[in-house]
């Protein structure tokens, strides 16, 4: 899922001078999830930013709403009511949300809420961690399940780098070294043969560096 | 497929071959490198140039050892794959061969989360690149080199002579794939080998045997990365931060008993060349004087490696 993570409330506030109307979106999809943007988050948000108005003397009304997606056109519809009547949208949905509600209500200014991190899960209580980047071609199968493009601090096809320490990565010790943990996982898998044969250059068009991605499929396509 | 590097000559011609290093300034004052040069002279076969070395911005490799090239020295261009994609790289390999320099040494790079293990401000906030790793430069390289053609296909007119070298940290973590991961960067196309420092030998002559039986030592030359001790808490650093470096519990002590540290820490480098050299398929030694290059000529004297082959003179 799509993880993210609440903004300062002041950051949020200083965007919010000389409005008078403001409306806090949640979503209830991968931001509830991950405690950023869900109903209860957008509460909680709602309430911080009327304090954190009134302190500076902005006696501005704070409305919320929850969309159960906000990058769904019909989901939007459901609240559009609401956010025709405000001045301005604290959306705490990630970028796509964003993305999708500033296109529907175009000229309202959609401000976000929240900074949307990466493609991960819920490790624990707490704890959220990246595992995928999205790069367009996935490989996995041959590092037994584990990208080393998410998960390895420089992206190295061919690691280790010179740089790990017990299983940890030089840039943080509290970061696994991805390629300690393929190597490992394909040793319990019997399969450390995959790792010796030199992986090519990558092919990175099909990620974010060829450009603004899109997926058609032709016969589902109106 | 040959270069005319001297590095190149001299370790095929069995002799032991010593390099240094030069780390460039973090300014444009070519003084700076010329005054390095001066003092480092005729003591090694070549010099590595570091590469933006700890993610600090340093003046750029390629001109600082265009510079050695004129003051007669022969440099190891360093290269990271950090701040370029393959299309930077192969211009600046192609560059660098059109100034004459004849080794690369191919290497991933500090992440720039480093700047300078905290000393420095560095650029925490800069993007990195890897497009390609190390082990992928290794083989871009080669392939420009002897098929004259580049990463995408095109043709290269004039392919760039270069001896290429890659990194190697024997005893790096998980210590069982280090020498699977010396075996990818001698099949990727390097022909020499430095090794990140060497303290604790007996380690390292654990792995050489390795090494010597999976053959790689008769692929590559293997030269044996040493740094100048200078202090035992430089040591004890080393030993806890440095991804790699086991330094050996009693030459900490030794070099904190030492009641003049320069000369101790001049003694144990002298002392740890002798005894890779011992090591059967160490082909070298590549010496760091960190901030201290003055000492290396030195060191070079009393391990008795001097004088150096003239370039020319090997074979």
């Amino acid at each position: 899922m799509i993880v993210a993570k609440a903004k300062d409330i002041n950051e949020i506030a200083d965007k919010l001078a000389g409005y008078g109307k403001i409306l806090v979106a949640g979503c209830a999809t991968c931001v509830a999830e991950c405690m950023a943007g869900g109903e209860k988050e957008t509460a909680i948000t709602a309430s911080a930013l009327r304090m954190a108005l009134k302190l500076r003397g902005n006696q501005a009304e704070v409305n919320e709403i929850t969309a159960e997606r906000q990058c769904e056109w019909e989901l939007i519809e459901e609240i559009a009511t609401q956010v025709n009547e405000a001045e301005i949208v604290v959306s705490l949905a990630c970028g796509v949300g964003v993305a999708c509600m500033s296109e529907r209500f175009e000229p309202k200014p959609i401000i976000p809420g929240v900074n949307t991190v990466f493609l991960g899960h819920r490790e624990k209580a707490g704890l959220w961690m990246e595992r995928c980047a999205a790069c367009g071609d996935c490989t996995v199968d041959r590092t037994g399940g584990i990208c080393p493009v998410a998960r390895c601090a420089k992206s190295l096809q061919n690691g280790p780098c010179g740089g790990s320490n017990d299983g940890k990565c030089e840039i943080d010790p509290d970061v696994d070294c991805a390629w300690h943990l393929i190597i490992e996982r394909l040793k319990a898998m019997g399969k450390l043969e995959n790792l010796k044969e030199n992986t090519p250059p990558k092919n990175w068009a099909t990620s974010r560096d060829g450009g603004p991605r899109k997926v058609v499929i032709e016969d589902v396509e109106e | 497929m040959n270069s005319s590097s001297n590095l190149q000559r001299v370790l095929e011609s069995g002799e032991f071959a010593v390099t240094g290093e030069v780390g460039p300034p973090m300014g444009s004052e070519a003084e700076a490198v010329k005054a390095k040069a001066k003092i480092l002279q005729g003591c090694c076969d070549a010099y590595n140039v570091t590469d933006n070395q700890t993610a600090v911005v340093r003046m750029s490799s390629i001109a600082a050892s265009a510079i050695l090239l004129s003051e007669g020295l022969e440099p190891v261009m360093q290269m990271v794959c950090r701040d370029r994609n393959r299309i930077a790289i192969q211009s600046d390999i192609l560059g660098a061969a059109a100034l004459g320099i004849k080794n690369c040494l191919c290497l991933s790079g500090d992440h720039q989360s480093f700047g300078a293990a905290g000393k420095l401000h560095g650029h925490p906030g800069a993007k990195n690149v890897y497009d390609i790793d190390s082990i992928q430069l290794l083989s871009v390289l080669r392939d420009l080199r002897d098929e004259g053609k580049q990463q995408g296909g095109d043709a290269v007119s004039g392919p760039p002579e270069m001896f290429i070298g890659a990194a190697w940290t024997p005893l790096g973590d998980p210590v069982d794939f280090r020498v699977i991961r010396l075996g990818k960067k001698v099949a990727a196309g390097a022909q020499f080998i430095q090794t990140q420092s060497i303290f604790d030998v007996n380690g390292f002559a654990k792995q050489m045997k390795i090494v010597r039986q999976e053959g790689l030592h008769e692929k590559a030359f293997i030269m044996a990365g040493i740094i100048v001790p200078k202090s035992a808490g430089m040591l004890k650093y080393m030993n806890k931060n440095v991804a790699g470096v086991k330094v050996p519990e009693e030459l900490i002590k030794r070099m904190e008993q030492a009641s003049d540290r320069k000369e101790e820490g001049l003694k144990v480098t002298v002392e740890l060349i002798e005894q890779v050299r011992q090591i059967e398929g160490v082909r070298g030694v590549h010496i760091q004087a960190i901030e201290a290059e003055g000492l290396i000529p030195e060191i070079v004297k009393r391990a008795n490696l001097l004088p150096r082959p003239a370039a020319g003179d090997v074979n």
